[in-house]
């Protein structure tokens, strides 16, 4: 199953992602932008289904979400690791403890797949997801769109928060 | 200030069909309503009892969601007013008490306690109307115009502290649903997948 715009492997277009989350009926993007996410901003403002609602610190996004879940929204959270880390006691009580399904983007902020990875912002996030029992899928390109479906499933059976770790920026759009 | 379980009864008289976050005054609330528009969560996690409200009023935008938050809380998360003024969702009510110390270990102070003038930091934030008040009488005669009028709006109350000291596992077991049952009997309720 691959719905990527592109079909490319060398890069993960802002559309891809829109297509995913307009795919799972999304209707909130609870976010807090990162360095990598104008592009993908600049779609979602723009989309109509859509409705964002930027915090000024990542664990909020974790209690909205949840608010808007209980009212019947299917919200998502966009943030970076950094954000992620900050956001522990949040996930913990008002994702988990709530029984939330939900999908956190995260900005993989200091991925390297093939040199060292010196950032400790990325050394520590899979270390983060796995303290917590949060599933998580890399995600590096329109061909690895098929796991951010994944991950939205995964989410809904289990009523939980599943991570998609996107280790790539958003790229220019692909008319451009 | 007011007894925070006089205050949940004067207000209990104009809550209508609103749905009740009752946050800090829960186990008060608790002893007035239990039905399946009453939220009483209890503490998922400190600081978040605002943006779980006001994420609930973005969803259900016909229907009034009333918020009894905590000035510990709010401290906690000051940044979520900036959200809530930004998105301007007319029917949520923060209200919010304030009893000027951490009451449930023990009562030590909130940091500046006396000094915080909250109505006028959601005001700066940007919520279009905010209030204050210390006395329980002045409140009562201000909720119908309060809860009449388009959110979003903020009232913070100076009520008296409940400090406990008893050891965790000894103090009352007052919520009766788990949190996501609470959740899902109010989907239930409102018939909301």
């Amino acid at each position: 199953m691959n719905d990527t715009v592109t079909g490319n492997t060398t890069h993960l277009s802002p559309e891809t992602v829109l297509n995913q989350m307009k795919k799972h009926g999304v209707t909130h993007v609870v976010w807090l932008p990162d360095s990598e996410t104008n592009w993908l901003y600049l779609l979602m403002k723009a989309e109509p289904s859509l409705t964002l609602v930027a915090v000024p610190r990542e664990g909020l996004a974790m209690s909205i979400a949840s608010g808007l879940h209980a009212g019947g929204k299917k919200p998502l959270v966009l943030i970076q690791n950094t954000g992620l880390m900050e956001s522990g006691d949040s996930i913990r009580g008002w994702l988990m403890g709530m029984e939330v399904p939900v999908v956190i983007m995260v900005g993989l902020r200091g991925w390297t797949r093939h040199g060292v990875t010196t950032d400790t912002a990325a050394v520590y996030t899979e270390r983060f997801l796995n303290a917590f029992n949060i599933n998580y899928y890399l995600v590096e390109s329109d061909a690895d769109s098929s796991r951010i479906e994944i991950a939205f499933k995964e989410a809904e059976t289990n009523k939980r928060p599943v991570a998609v770790l996107v280790g790539d920026e958003y790229h220019g759009f692909v008319s451009k | 200030m007011f007894d925070t379980a006089a205050m949940l009864k004067a207000f209990a008289k104009y809550r209508g069909d609103a749905i009740v976050v009752s946050g800090r005054g829960g186990k008060h609330w608790i002893d007035i309503s239990d039905t399946a528009t009453d939220l009483p969560l209890g503490d998922p996690a400190m600081g978040g009892h605002c943006g779980f409200a006001f994420g609930l009023a973005m969803a259900l935008p016909q229907r009034k969601v009333v918020l009894f938050d905590s000035e510990g809380d709010l401290q906690m998360s000051l940044g979520v007013l900036l959200p809530v003024a930004e998105q301007k969702p007319a029917n949520f009510y923060h209200f919010m008490l304030d009893n000027e110390c951490y009451a449930t270990t023990g009562g030590q102070p909130v940091p500046n306690a006396k000094n915080v003038k909250y109505d006028q930091m959601a005001l700066a934030a940007g919520y279009p109307r905010a209030f204050a008040f210390d006395d329980l009488g002045a409140l009562t005669k201000a909720l119908p115009d309060i809860l009449e009028n388009k959110g979003p709006v903020f009232v913070a109350m100076k009520v008296k502290p409940e400090i406990e000291n008893e050891a965790i596992g000894n103090r009352r077991r007052w919520r009766t649903r788990s949190q996501p049952q609470v959740v899902r009997d109010l989907k239930k309720a409102l018939q909301i997948a």
